[in-house]
C-alpha cells in the first residue's frame, strides 16, 4: 500500500501556485542599496515628523553594528542588503481625475487574489487596509469604524493623523534593538497598518491587512500596531501573496499588539508568500516579528497562524504575559513542502499572576521541506500560578523531509505548572486504507486526513478563512510525495 | 581577554605544565591522542552559555578555580581508598576502586574474571591489550562536540577497563567505586574503556564518592561499546558534596539488536553535569536511558542526554525526573536525533521535575530532530508540584500531609529507580531516596571511613 | 456475485490462505466460522484489497470483474463493503465529513449529483435510526473515543449509509454484549435485499443466531474444510473446533 499511496499522491499536480501573477503597474521605486540616505528618503517621502525619523535613523545605525543571525535549522543563502529595492510603490495609486477612485489596474490585481476593494461587493464585516508593495493603496469602511470611534488605517496615514497615538506605542512591544531583522524593518519600514480599539468597544466587523508583492527586486517591510484599549475586542487577519520569481524576495515584518486591562485581541494569518518552485528555486524569505503585550490584567491575545508558504519562515508570534490573569495563545498550522523550509513557534513570557498559555501547534512536512517547531515558555519568578500547555504534533508526508520539535522550558516559580507533550508521526496508512474502503480515493483520504489533523487550529479562524485555508492546506500539499 | 578565555587559558596552561608528567606516565596509545585533542581544546575553549548544549548550566562557578593536576597517588592514599566499603550489604560485585581516577598500583592491574571477562588500569589495558584498546580507543565519540571532551583525551592518564569477550554473560555486576580524595584542590580527569562482545552480558555500577572536603573537579569520558545481540546496564551514583564539581561523558556505541541501559542517580554534589550518549548503530538496537535527581541548597544537576537512531527498527526511551528544593536549579536537555532510513524507530522521552520552593529552577529542553517518515516519536515535558488531588486522597486516609508528600515525592522518584536492574541496588537506592527526601542523608551514611563526621 | 477460486494468499512469504475456493450468489447469506489464526480476517482484509498480503495464486471474480484489478476504494464504489474487525481511528475527521466524502464519492460513480447538505443529514437521520446510533456520535471524529460497541454499531451505520451490495462483516459480534449484538444484527438483517449478499465472519455461532445463513464454511488452517447448512453452526457449537481439528488430522 505504501508504495501505491506514495505514488498516487505523487502523481496528483497541478499544485502550482495560484497568486504567482504579476500586474503590470507603473512603479516608482528609489534604486537599489541601504544606507542613511535610503531611510532619509524613505521618510522625506511620507512627509514624517522629525521623531520618526529619529526612530529609524537609531534603528538603522543599531542595525549596521548587527550580524545576520544563523539559525541552527535554516539554511539561508547569503542575503545582499545592498541588492534590494527598499521603497517602491504604484505611481497612479487612485485615478487622474482625483475623485478618489483607485486605479483600476490595482483594483484588478486585488480583485484577482479574492480581495474586492470596493466596500458593497466585499466580504460582510471584513474591513482590509490592502498593502501592495511598500504603501497602502486602500483602506475599506475606515468611516463606517470610525463611528464606533475605531481608528484603522495605514500606518503612514495613522503618523499623520494620530501621531501622538503612535508615537506612545510604536516600539514599545519589539523596541528596534530586538533582532537583526527588526532593527532592519524599523530602519525601512515602508507601511503597514494601525489599529487602535478604544475603551469598551467591541469591533463590530474583522479587519484585515491583505499585503501583496508585485514588484521584483523589491523587499517589503511592513510595520503593523495594534492597540485594544481597556475592554476592546478585536479580531485581525492577514493575508499574503507574492508573484512567482526566480529570485528570493526578502520579507521583514514587525507587528505589535497591546492589550490593556479586560482586552481581548485575536490575530490571525494566512501566510501564502509565493513558496519557490519545485526544485527551489525563487520563493519569499519570511523573517518576520510578531509579539503581543498583555499589558492589562485579564487581558488576552491569541495568535492563529495557517503558514503554507514562503521558502523560509522564520517567526515566533509571541506574547509577554504582564498583566495578572492575562492569558495568550498561540495555535499554528505550518506546511512545508518541497524544498520550503519553515522554523516557526512561539514565545510564552509569564511574568503577572495566574497568567495562562496555550499552544498547539501542527506541522506537516512533505517532499524535501524541513518544518521546525521552536518555543519557549517562561515562567519568571513571580509569575505565581502559571500555567501553561503545549502540545506540538508533526506529520511526516514521505520519507525525504524533516520534522523537528525544540521546545525550550525555563521555570523560575514552584507554583507554576508547564506541560509540554509532542509527537511525530507519519500519516496513517491504515487510515487511508479505512477511507478507500468507503470509496474515498487516496488524494482525498489525505487531504480529509491533513484536514482533521489540522483542525483544532483552523477551527481558531474566522469562518471565512477557514474555509480558504483549508483548501490552502489540500493545494499546498498537492504532489507532495513522490 | 574575557572571562571565558581566561577560564579556558587556566586548563591550557595545566596541560602545559604537566604533559611532560602525563606523557611518561601513560601509555603510547593514550598519548598518541593528545596532541590532537589539545588542538581541539584550544580553538573551542570551555564551553559557556552560548554554546547550546551547555545554555542552562554555568561551568565557570567550578572551572575559575585553581585546581592541581593529578599524578598517581601515592601508596598510602590507595590503603586508604582500600578500605572503604561499599554500604550496600547484600550487593556482591567485582568491586574496582578508582582514587582520583587512578587505578591502584598495589593490586594486579589486571584482573581476569570467570568466563574470560578482564577488569583493571586502562593504562595497564592499553599496553598489554594495545590492539584490542587501539580498535575502540577514541572511537565512540562519534561528531563529539564538546571541548570537555577533548580536554580529557589530552590529559586523561588512566580509568578502568572491562572487556566482556564475545558469549560472556558476567553472573555478578562490576562495582568502579570512584573516590576522591586530597588534601589539595585538584581537577581528575580519567578515562573508562568497555567493551561488551558479541552476545554477552554485563551490568556496571558506578558510584562516586568523594573522602575528603576539598574543592574537586572531575570531567571523566567513558565509552562503551556493545556488541550484536549484546546486553548491558551501567548505573552510576552520584553521592558527593557541595564543593564537587562532576562533569561525566558516557558514550554507548550499540551494534544491532543489542539493548543498553544507562541510568544517572543523583543524590548529591555540588555541580554535576551528565551527558549520556547513545548510538544505535545496526537494525533492532534498543536502548534505554534514565536519570533521577534530588538536589537542595545551591546544587546544579544537569542532564545531556542524546539519542542517535542511524539505523531502521530501533527502540529508544528517556525517562529523567527530579526533586529541587531551596536554591537548587536543573536542566535537562534531550535529543532524540532519527537519521534519514532509520524508518520503523520508535522513541520515547519525558522529562518531569518537581520545585519544591520559589529559589528553585527548572529549564528543560527535550527535542525532536527527524529525517525519516516512518517512526513514532513523542516526548513529554512537565514542570510543576505534586499532585493536590493525589495528597488530599491520601490526607483523607488519614496520612499528614509531610508524610503524604513524601510518599508521592518517592513514587514520583521510584518510576525512574525501578529501571535499575540490581535488585540489592535498587531497594538500597530506594531507601537512600525516601532518606533523601526526609533530609535525613548524610552522604555515605554507612560507609567504614565515616569522613564526614 | 463472488466467486473466489482456488486463493493462495501469503503474509511475509508463510502461505495462510491455501486454496480457498467460494462461491456467493446474489441474495445468499454466508458464515465463515474457525478458530483463531485460520484465516479468516486475512481473507476479508484480502477481499477489500488490503495489501499486506500478498496473493500467491488464484483469483477473484466480483460481479463478473477481477477484483485484483479494482483499487479499494473501487470496490467500495461497486458495492463491497467491509465491517472492520478493529474500526480505526482519525482523529480530528468528523463523521459527517467523512461519511459526507463516502456517500458522494459513491454517488458520482453512479452519475449522481451530489446530495445537498439538508438531504445528506437526512440520510444520516434516517440511517442512525436504524442502528439506534446516539445522534451525538456523528459530530465526534470518526471512532476516536468510541467505545468497542459503539465502533461495531458504527461500521453497521456506515453500511446502511453506503447501501452495498455485498457486505463481508469481519468479526463484528467481537466486543459486543448481547443488546448490541441484536442491534447490529438487525441493524444487517434490515438492510438485506434479495439482490444483495453477506459474508458473515465469526468465531462464534452466537451471532448466526440473529443473522440466519444460507451457507456455513468452517475455514481451519488455510482451508475450507466442511460446508453445509446453517445445521453446521450449531453443530460446531456442541462439538467445538477440536472436532474439526480432529476430522482434519485424521483424513
Amino acid at each position: 500500500m505504501g508504495k501505491e499511496n506514495d505514488k498516487v499522491i505523487g502523481e496528483v499536480t497541478s499544485g502550482e501556485y495560484k497568486y504567482g501573477f504579476y500586474s503590470d503597474i507603473e512603479i516608482e521605486s528609489i534604486p537599489k542599496g541601504l544606507s542613511e540616505d535610503v531611510v532619509r528618503i524613505i521618510s522625506g517621502k511620507k512627509g514624517e515628523p522629525q521623531w520618526l525619523l529619529d526612530f529609524r535613523l537609531k534603528a538603522f545605525r543599531h542595525w549596521q553594528t548587527l550580524k545576520m543571525p544563523r539559525w541552527a535549522n535554516l539554511r539561508i543563502p547569503d542575503i545582499d542588503f545592498q541588492d534590494i529595492i527598499y521603497y517602491a510603490a504604484p505611481r497612479k495609486q487612485n485615478t487622474v481625475d482625483g475623485s478618489g477612485e483607485i486605479d483600476p489596474e490595482i483594483k484588478k490585481t486585488f480583485d484577482k487574489l479574492g480581495i474586492p476593494l470596493e466596500e458593497q461587493k466585499h466580504l460582510a464585516g471584513v474591513a482590509v487596509d490592502a498593502v501592495m508593495d511598500s504603501v497602502s493603496v486602500k483602506t475599506t469602511f475606515k468611516e463606517t469604524l470610525a463611528e464606533a470611534g475605531i481608528i484603522f488605517s495605514s500606518f503612514s496615514d495613522a503618523v499623520k493623523e494620530y501621531p501622538d497615538l503612535v508615537k506612545r506605542y510604536l516600539g514599545t512591544v519589539v523596541p528596534y534593538t530586538d533582532n537583526f531583522f527588526a532593527a532592519l524593518n524599523s530602519a525601512v519600514f515602508s507601511d503597514g497598518s494601525f489599529c487602535y480599539i478604544p475603551k469598551g468597544v467591541r469591533c463590530p466587523m474583522e479587519l484585515s491587512t491583505y499585503f501583496r508583492i508585485n514588484a521584483a527586486n523589491t523587499g517589503q517591510f511592513e510595520r503593523t500596531l495594534l492597540v485594544a484599549d481597556e475592554e476592546a475586542y478585536v479580531s485581525y487577519l492577514e493575508g499574503c501573496t507574492a508573484p512567482m520569481r526566480d529570485e528570493n524576495q526578502l520579507h521583514a515584518a514587525v507587528v505589535e499588539i497591546i492589550a490593556e486591562n479586560n482586552a481581548e485581541v485575536k490575530y490571525s494569518t494566512v501566510q501564502n508568500w509565493y513558496p519557490g518552485d519545485k526544485e527551489g528555486r525563487g520563493g519569499i524569505f519570511n523573517f518576520v516579528t510578531k509579539r503581543g503585550l498583555c499589558r492589562g490584567e485579564n487581558s488576552k491575545i491569541s495568535w492563529t497562524q495557517v503558514e503554507t508558504g514562503s521558502a523560509i519562515t522564520w517567526k515566533y508570534p509571541s506574547c509577554i504575559l504582564k498583566g495578572d490573569n492575562s492569558s495568550g495563545e498561540f495555535y499554528s498550522v505550518a506546511v512545508t513542502n518541497n524544498h520550503q523550509q519553515a522554523d516557526t513557534g512561539t514565545k510564552m513570557i509569564h511574568i503577572g499572576r495566574n497568567t495562562k498559555s496555550t499552544i498547539v501547534s501542527k506541522g506537516i512536512s512533505a517532499g524535501v521541506s524541513q518544518n521546525s517547531y521552536r518555543g519557549l515558555v517562561k515562567v519568571l519568578r513571580n509569575a505565581a500560578g502559571a500555567r501553561n500547555f503545549s502540545q506540538c504534533d508533526s506529520l511526516l508526508l514521505g520519507d525525504k523531509c524533516g520534522a523537528h520539535t525544540f521546545p525550550y522550558i525555563e521555570v523560575d516559580n514552584q507554583t507554576a505548572i508547564v506541560e509540554h507533550e509532542a509527537t511525530t508521526s507519519k500519516i496513517g496508512e491504515d487510515q487511508i486504507f479505512y477511507c478507500n474502503q468507503r470509496g474515498i480515493s487516496t488524494e482525498d483520504a489525505v487531504g480529509l486526513i491533513v484536514n482533521g489533523y489540522a483542525r483544532e487550529v483552523i477551527n481558531k479562524l474566522p469562518m471565512e478563512f477557514a474555509v480558504e485555508a483549508q483548501k490552502l492546506l489540500q493545494i499546498s500539499l498537492e504532489g507532495s510525495v513522490g | 581577554m574575557n572571562n571565558k578565555d581566561g577560564i579556558s587559558q587556566r586548563y591550557l596552561q595545566l596541560y602545559n605544565d604537566n604533559i611532560e608528567r602525563i606523557r611518561q606516565n601513560s601509555s603510547p596509545l593514550l598519548n598518541s591522542f593528545r596532541e590532537e585533542a589539545i588542538g581541539k581544546f584550544t580553538m573551542m575553549g570551555i564551553p559557556d552559555r552560548k554554546n547550546e548544549s551547555y545554555r542552562y548550566t554555568n561551568l565557570a562557578s567550578f572551572f575559575n578555580h585553581d585546581f592541581r593536576n593529578v599524578f598517581m597517588p601515592s601508596e598510602s592514599d590507595f590503603l586508604k581508598a582500600e578500605e572503604f566499603r561499599c554500604d550496600v550489604k547484600a550487593l556482591d560485585t567485582h568491586g574496582i576502586v578508582l582514587l582520583n581516577g587512578f587505578y591502584p598500583t598495589l593490586h594486579d592491574k589486571l584482573r581476569e574474571l570467570p568466563g574470560g571477562a578482564w577488569i583493571g588500569s586502562m593504562n595497564e589495558a592499553a599496553e598489554k591489550f594495545s590492539s584490542a584498546v587501539a580498535e575502540h580507543y577514541g572511537r565512540y565519540l562519534n561528531g563529539n562536540n564538546d571541548a570537555l571532551v577533548h580536554l580529557n583525551s589530552a590529559m586523561a592518564c588512566d580509568g578502568v577497563f572491562i572487556r566482556i569477550p564475545e558469549g560472556t554473560r558476567l553472573r555478578k555486576p562490576v562495582q568502579i567505586v570512584n573516590l576522591v580524595h586530597a588534601n589539595e584542590d585538584i581537577f581528575n580527569q580519567h578515562r573508562n574503556l568497555i567493551i561488551v562482545e558479541k552476545n554477552a552480558e554485563a551490568t556496571i555500577i558506578i558510584c562516586d564518592h568523594t573522602l575528603s572536603p576539598g574543592r574537586f573537579l572531575t570531567n571523566a569520558v567513558t565509552e562503551i561499546f556493545v556488541g550484536e545481540n549484546a546486553r548491558f546496564d551501567i548505573i552510576r551514583i552520584q553521592n558527593e558534596h557541595n564543593n564537587a564539581g562532576k562533569i561525566t561523558h558516557t558514550f554507548i556505541h550499540q551494534e544491532r539488536n543489542s539493548s543498553a541501559a544507562s541510568g544517572n542517580i543523583t543524590l548529591h554534589g555540588g555541580l554535576v553535569r551528565n551527558s549520556t550518549h547513545h548510538y544505535l548503530g545496526g537494525e533492532g538496537a534498543e536502548s534505554n536511558s534514565y536519570g533521577l535527581y534530588l538536589s537542595d541548597k545551591f546544587q546544579h544537576v544537569d542532564n545531556y542526554v542524546s539519542v542517535d537512531h542511524a539505523f531502521p527498527h530501533c527502540t529508544s526511551n528517556q525517562l529523567f525526573k527530579g526533586v529541587l528544593d531551596d536554591m537548587a536549579t536543573g536542566a535537562f536537555n534531550g535529543r532524540i536525533f532519527v537519521h534519514k532510513d532509520a524508518q520503523k524507530t520508535l522513541a520515547y522521552q519525558k522529562n518531569d521535575s518537581i520545585l519544591l520552593t520559589d529559589d528553585a529552577k527548572m529549564d528543560t529542553k527535550p527535542q525532536l530532530e527527524i529525517y525519516a517518515d516512518d517512526v513514532k516519536c513523542s516526548h513529554g515535558a512537565t514542570v510543576g508540584q505534586l499532585d493536590k488531588d493525589a495528597l488530599f486522597y491520601l490526607q483523607s486516609r488519614g496520612i499528614d500531609k509531610r508524610e503524604a508528600r513524601l510518599m508521592l515525592m518517592f513514587g514520583f522518584a521510584h518510576e525512574v529507580v525501578q529501571n535499575i536492574n540490581v535488585e540489592a541496588l535498587r531497594e538500597r537506592i530506594d531507601s537512600l531516596v525516601m532518606q533523601r527526601l526526609r533530609g535525613e542523608l548524610s552522604r555515605c551514611a554507612s560507609c567504614m571511613l565515616r569522613c564526614s563526621e | 456475485m463472488l466467486e473466489i477460486d482456488n486463493l493462495w494468499v501469503a503474509i511475509n512469504g508463510k502461505n495462510i490462505l491455501k486454496g480457498i475456493s467460494l462461491n456467493v450468489k446474489a441474495g445468499e447469506v454466508h458464515a465463515i466460522m474457525g478458530p483463531n489464526g485460520s484465516g479468516k480476517s486475512t481473507l476479508a482484509a484480502v477481499l477489500a484489497g488490503r495489501d499486506f498480503a500478498e496473493v500467491v495464486e488464484g483469483s477473484i471474480k466480483y460481479m463478473g470483474r477481477d477484483l485484483f484489478d479494482m483499487a479499494p476504494e473501487e470496490r467500495s464504489k461497486e458495492g463491497l463493503f467491509l465491517g472492520f474487525q478493529y474500526p480505526i481511528e482519525i482523529p480530528g475527521v468528523s463523521m459527517v465529513n467523512f461519511m459526507k466524502t463516502a456517500v458522494n464519492e459513491h454517488r458520482r460513480h453512479k452519475g449522481l449529483e451530489p446530495l445537498s447538505a439538508s438531504d445528506f443529514l437526512k440520510l444520516m437521520r434516517d440511517k442512525k435510526e436504524l442502528v439506534e446510533i446516539d445522534s451525538k456520535l456523528a459530530n465526534r471524529s470518526v471512532n476516536e473515543g468510541f467505545s468497542g460497541g459503539e465502533k461495531k454499531k458504527n461500521e453497521i451505520f456506515q453500511m446502511a449509509m453506503l447501501e452495498p451490495r455485498l457486505a463481508i462483516l469481519d468479526e463484528t459480534d467481537s466486543g459486543l454484549d448481547i443488546d448490541a449484538l441484536r442491534i447490529v444484527a438487525n441493524g444487517v438483517n434490515k438492510l438485506k435485499r434479495p439482490d444483495t449478499s453477506t459474508i458473515v465472519i465469526t468465531h462464534y455461532q452466537r451471532l448466526l443466531d440473529y443473522i440466519v445463513p444460507d451457507i456455513v464454511h468452517v475455514l481451519y488452517d488455510g482451508r475450507i474444510v466442511k460446508t453445509a447448512g446453517k445445521e453446521l453452526a450449531v453443530e460446531l457449537e456442541a462439538k467445538g473446533y477440536e472436532w474439526i481439528r480432529n476430522e482434519v488430522d485424521r483424513s
